[in-house]
């Protein structure tokens, strides 16, 4: 029993670096392009996808019940009020964007790395990325109060001949959230078109065959397309590597730019991206470990992957780290008497449980645990780690929004926030969303970019001819 | 464009990427030009030995990069100065330190979408019908796991016989006429 799993182990390392392989080893251009081609092509759908989809969709029409009902009512039905008039969809904003924020990293920063080993995972990664943005865009819009004129924001020429105020942060973020949007749809889609002609090729339906024909844009294959392709990939990387980092730094803005005590900070822009893409890397995780397990995947995402993940979390956890005790050596360094209240009434205010939940989540389990290498290719420890954070970097942007506004400089202007029903049935209605979106995803489009993959293969490598006939 | 007839190319295949590429590199060396290979996967080296070096993606990735910059910019410019003139804290009218954001963003947007929609464009896609589509062994290979090399019959040197005898000589695993 022991020796088997012994071996089990052996064949999982790569003898060359005594590293986890990247890929299983054994797998040819033919037989992962029929694993991952068969999740998609077959009619029949799993019944586990069934019930998981109906969870997630049931909750998807909580989100549409709630967003009707504050359409119809107004943002009064929500918790916010003076002195904390950005709730839960400001924080629940800034969370899914920052976790959208991994799958920008591993498609675009990871490929500009040459770290191969995210070719397996950067497809789906891609996807999160897109399906957190759709839910974190949407709250900026239900918040404006009268969604049916958010088109105010963008420079249009209107008849009232009012423009946008160009100086505010504000509309930065429409620019910089709008932008990313775009090109983390162009990113994924661009990626997929080969893929879509090899789905078109070994379509059995007519639909699927017309559908993916279409969606192909009728790849071939010529490798004067693939060498454009590739220069077309990097660039996009290249492009969508500052765009990243500046979606957050902009979102980080709209509070660092506030004189608030807790949010007029410097350190916000590289705290902010660095907190996005740990959150974003657990929300990859929360998504691999299920995905893998279920449609048994193990030969493509591996244990290397988990573990990598593991590691790119530990060096963001702990650069997040190094910003809540900048933080608080600000708060007593800066001599100010409003920073030093507002680092005391976050710790031992009324609100300071939330504090300690973020520190412990964020930092005293996963910084402590993820050093170890068992640990890290533990996948059911992974899994809760990647829960814990997440839930973690949801009560950091609980922390900053409200525990900096709820108690400002004057006394007669405390006041306190409690959430309403409403609050909860839209949060928990973007993660059904989510949910739903990202099943469809996995169901109807190739999870993993089968052309990437195949140039991660032995068979890839170009070898001399044996008998050379000239 | 008028219907085509007769014969596009002459298609042989290949089971690896080396066999494909010396086959190309011999192919461009006894002076054929008009000719391409497909590959379920990019192949740089394919590229490179049937002589496709460059390609223009970087350059209009950069022009559409500063179309976006300039537009961003001077529309800031324009509404901040002229159209829509505010006071806001008393801030200069023409305070471009705050419009580099938007600026930057839109200069982001507008070159991904010339390197995406510029790269599909050059390729001649969306182009749904292609006549390699009609060889047999085109479907299950070329976005799979077989590696081709055509050569077209507007190359000077095309010969129906002389082209399969050519191709032959490599070995491949077949050589098929592909025809309009």
């Amino acid at each position: 029993m022991a020796s088997t799993d012994l071996e089990k182990e052996n064949v999982k390392l790569d003898p060359a670096t005594g590293e986890y392989r990247v890929i299983a080893p054994g797998q040819t251009f033919r037989s992962v392009t029929e694993k991952i081609t068969r999740i998609v092509l077959t009619p029949t759908t799993p019944l586990g996808w069934l019930a998981v989809f109906g969870v997630g969709g049931a909750l998807a029409i909580v989100l549409l019940t709630a967003v009707t009902w504050l359409f119809l009512i107004g943002v009064g039905i929500w918790g916010i009020t003076q002195p904390v008039a950005w709730g839960f969809a400001i924080i629940n904003f800034v969370w899914w964007i920052g976790i959208g924020h991994a799958g920008t990293l591993i498609s675009a920063i990871l490929l500009l790395f040459k770290q191969g080993w995210r070719n397996s995972i950067n497809r789906f990664a891609e996807a999160m990325t897109i399906f957190a943005v759709v839910c974190a865009g949407m709250f900026p819009l239900i918040h404006v109060g009268r969604p049916w004129l958010a088109y105010w924001m963008f420079p249009l020429p209107l008849s009232m001949n009012v423009w946008p105020q160009f100086r505010s942060p504000l509309l930065w973020d429409v620019f910089a959230v709008s932008t990313y949007a775009t090109i983390s749809v162009v990113f994924w889609y661009i990626g997929m078109v080969p893929d879509f002609g090899t789905m078109r090729d070994r379509a059995e339906s007519k639909l699927a065959q017309y559908s993916f024909g279409i969606a192909s844009l009728g790849w071939r294959g010529s490798v004067r397309h693939w060498a454009r392709y590739e220069t077309a990939s990097l660039l996009l990387a290249g492009l969508a590597t500052p765009l990243v980092l500046s979606v957050h730094t902009v979102i980080s803005f709209d509070f660092a730019v506030a004189v608030l005590p807790g949010w007029h900070t410097t350190i916000f822009p590289p705290y902010f991206v660095a907190g996005a893409i740990y959150s974003g890397f657990a929300m990859v995780l929360t998504l691999a470990i299920p995905l893998r397990k279920f449609y048994h995947l193990e030969g493509l995402v591996t244990d290397r992957h988990i573990d990598n993940m593991g590691k790119v979390m530990l060096a963001t956890g702990f650069i997040v780290a190094y910003g809540y005790g900048m933080e608080v050596f600000m708060a007593w360094y800066s001599a100010s008497h409003w920073e030093a209240f507002m680092m005391w009434n976050r710790m031992f205010g009324p609100m300071g449980w939330a504090y300690w939940v973020l520190i412990t989540c964020n930092l005293a389990i996963p910084l402590t645990t993820l050093w170890s290498r068992k640990l890290r290719t533990n996948i059911a420890y992974m899994f809760f780690i990647s829960i814990v954070v997440n839930i973690g970097m949801w009560f950091e942007r609980f922390v900053i929004i409200v525990t900096s506004l709820y108690r400002d400089f004057l006394p007669s202007a405390w006041g306190t926030y409690r959430a309403t029903k409403w609050d909860y049935m839209i949060y928990v209605g973007t993660l059904g969303l989510f949910t739903a979106l990202f099943l469809l995803f996995v169901r109807f489009l190739p999870m993993i970019p089968m052309s990437e993959i195949r140039m991660m293969l032995p068979a890839a490598e170009i070898k001399p001819k044996k008998e050379a006939s000239h | 464009m008028p219907p085509r007839e007769g014969t596009y190319g002459m298609l042989a295949e290949f089971d690896t990427p080396g066999d494909l590429i010396r086959a190309a590199q011999q192919a461009r060396k006894d002076g054929w030009r008009r000719m391409d290979c497909y590959t379920p996967y990019p192949v740089e080296e394919a590229a490179e030995a049937i002589g496709f070096h460059r390609n223009k993606v970087p350059l209009l990735t950069l022009i559409g990069g500063l179309m976006g910059l300039a537009a961003m910019f001077s529309l800031e410019t324009w509404v901040s100065v002229l159209a829509y003139p505010l006071n806001i804290g008393g801030r200069p009218l023409y305070s471009w330190p705050a419009f580099i954001v938007p600026a930057y963003e839109w200069t982001i947007l507008f070159a991904g979408l010339s390197a995406a929609f510029g790269m599909l464009a050059l390729n001649g896609l969306p182009q749904l019908y292609h006549p390699l589509f009609n060889a047999p062994n085109f479907k299950d290979g070329a976005t799979t796991d077989k590696f081709f090399l055509c050569l077209e019959a507007l190359d000077p040197k095309f010969d129906l016989k002389e082209a399969r005898a050519y191709l032959e000589k490599f070995q491949p695993v077949s050589v098929v006429e592909v025809g309009y």
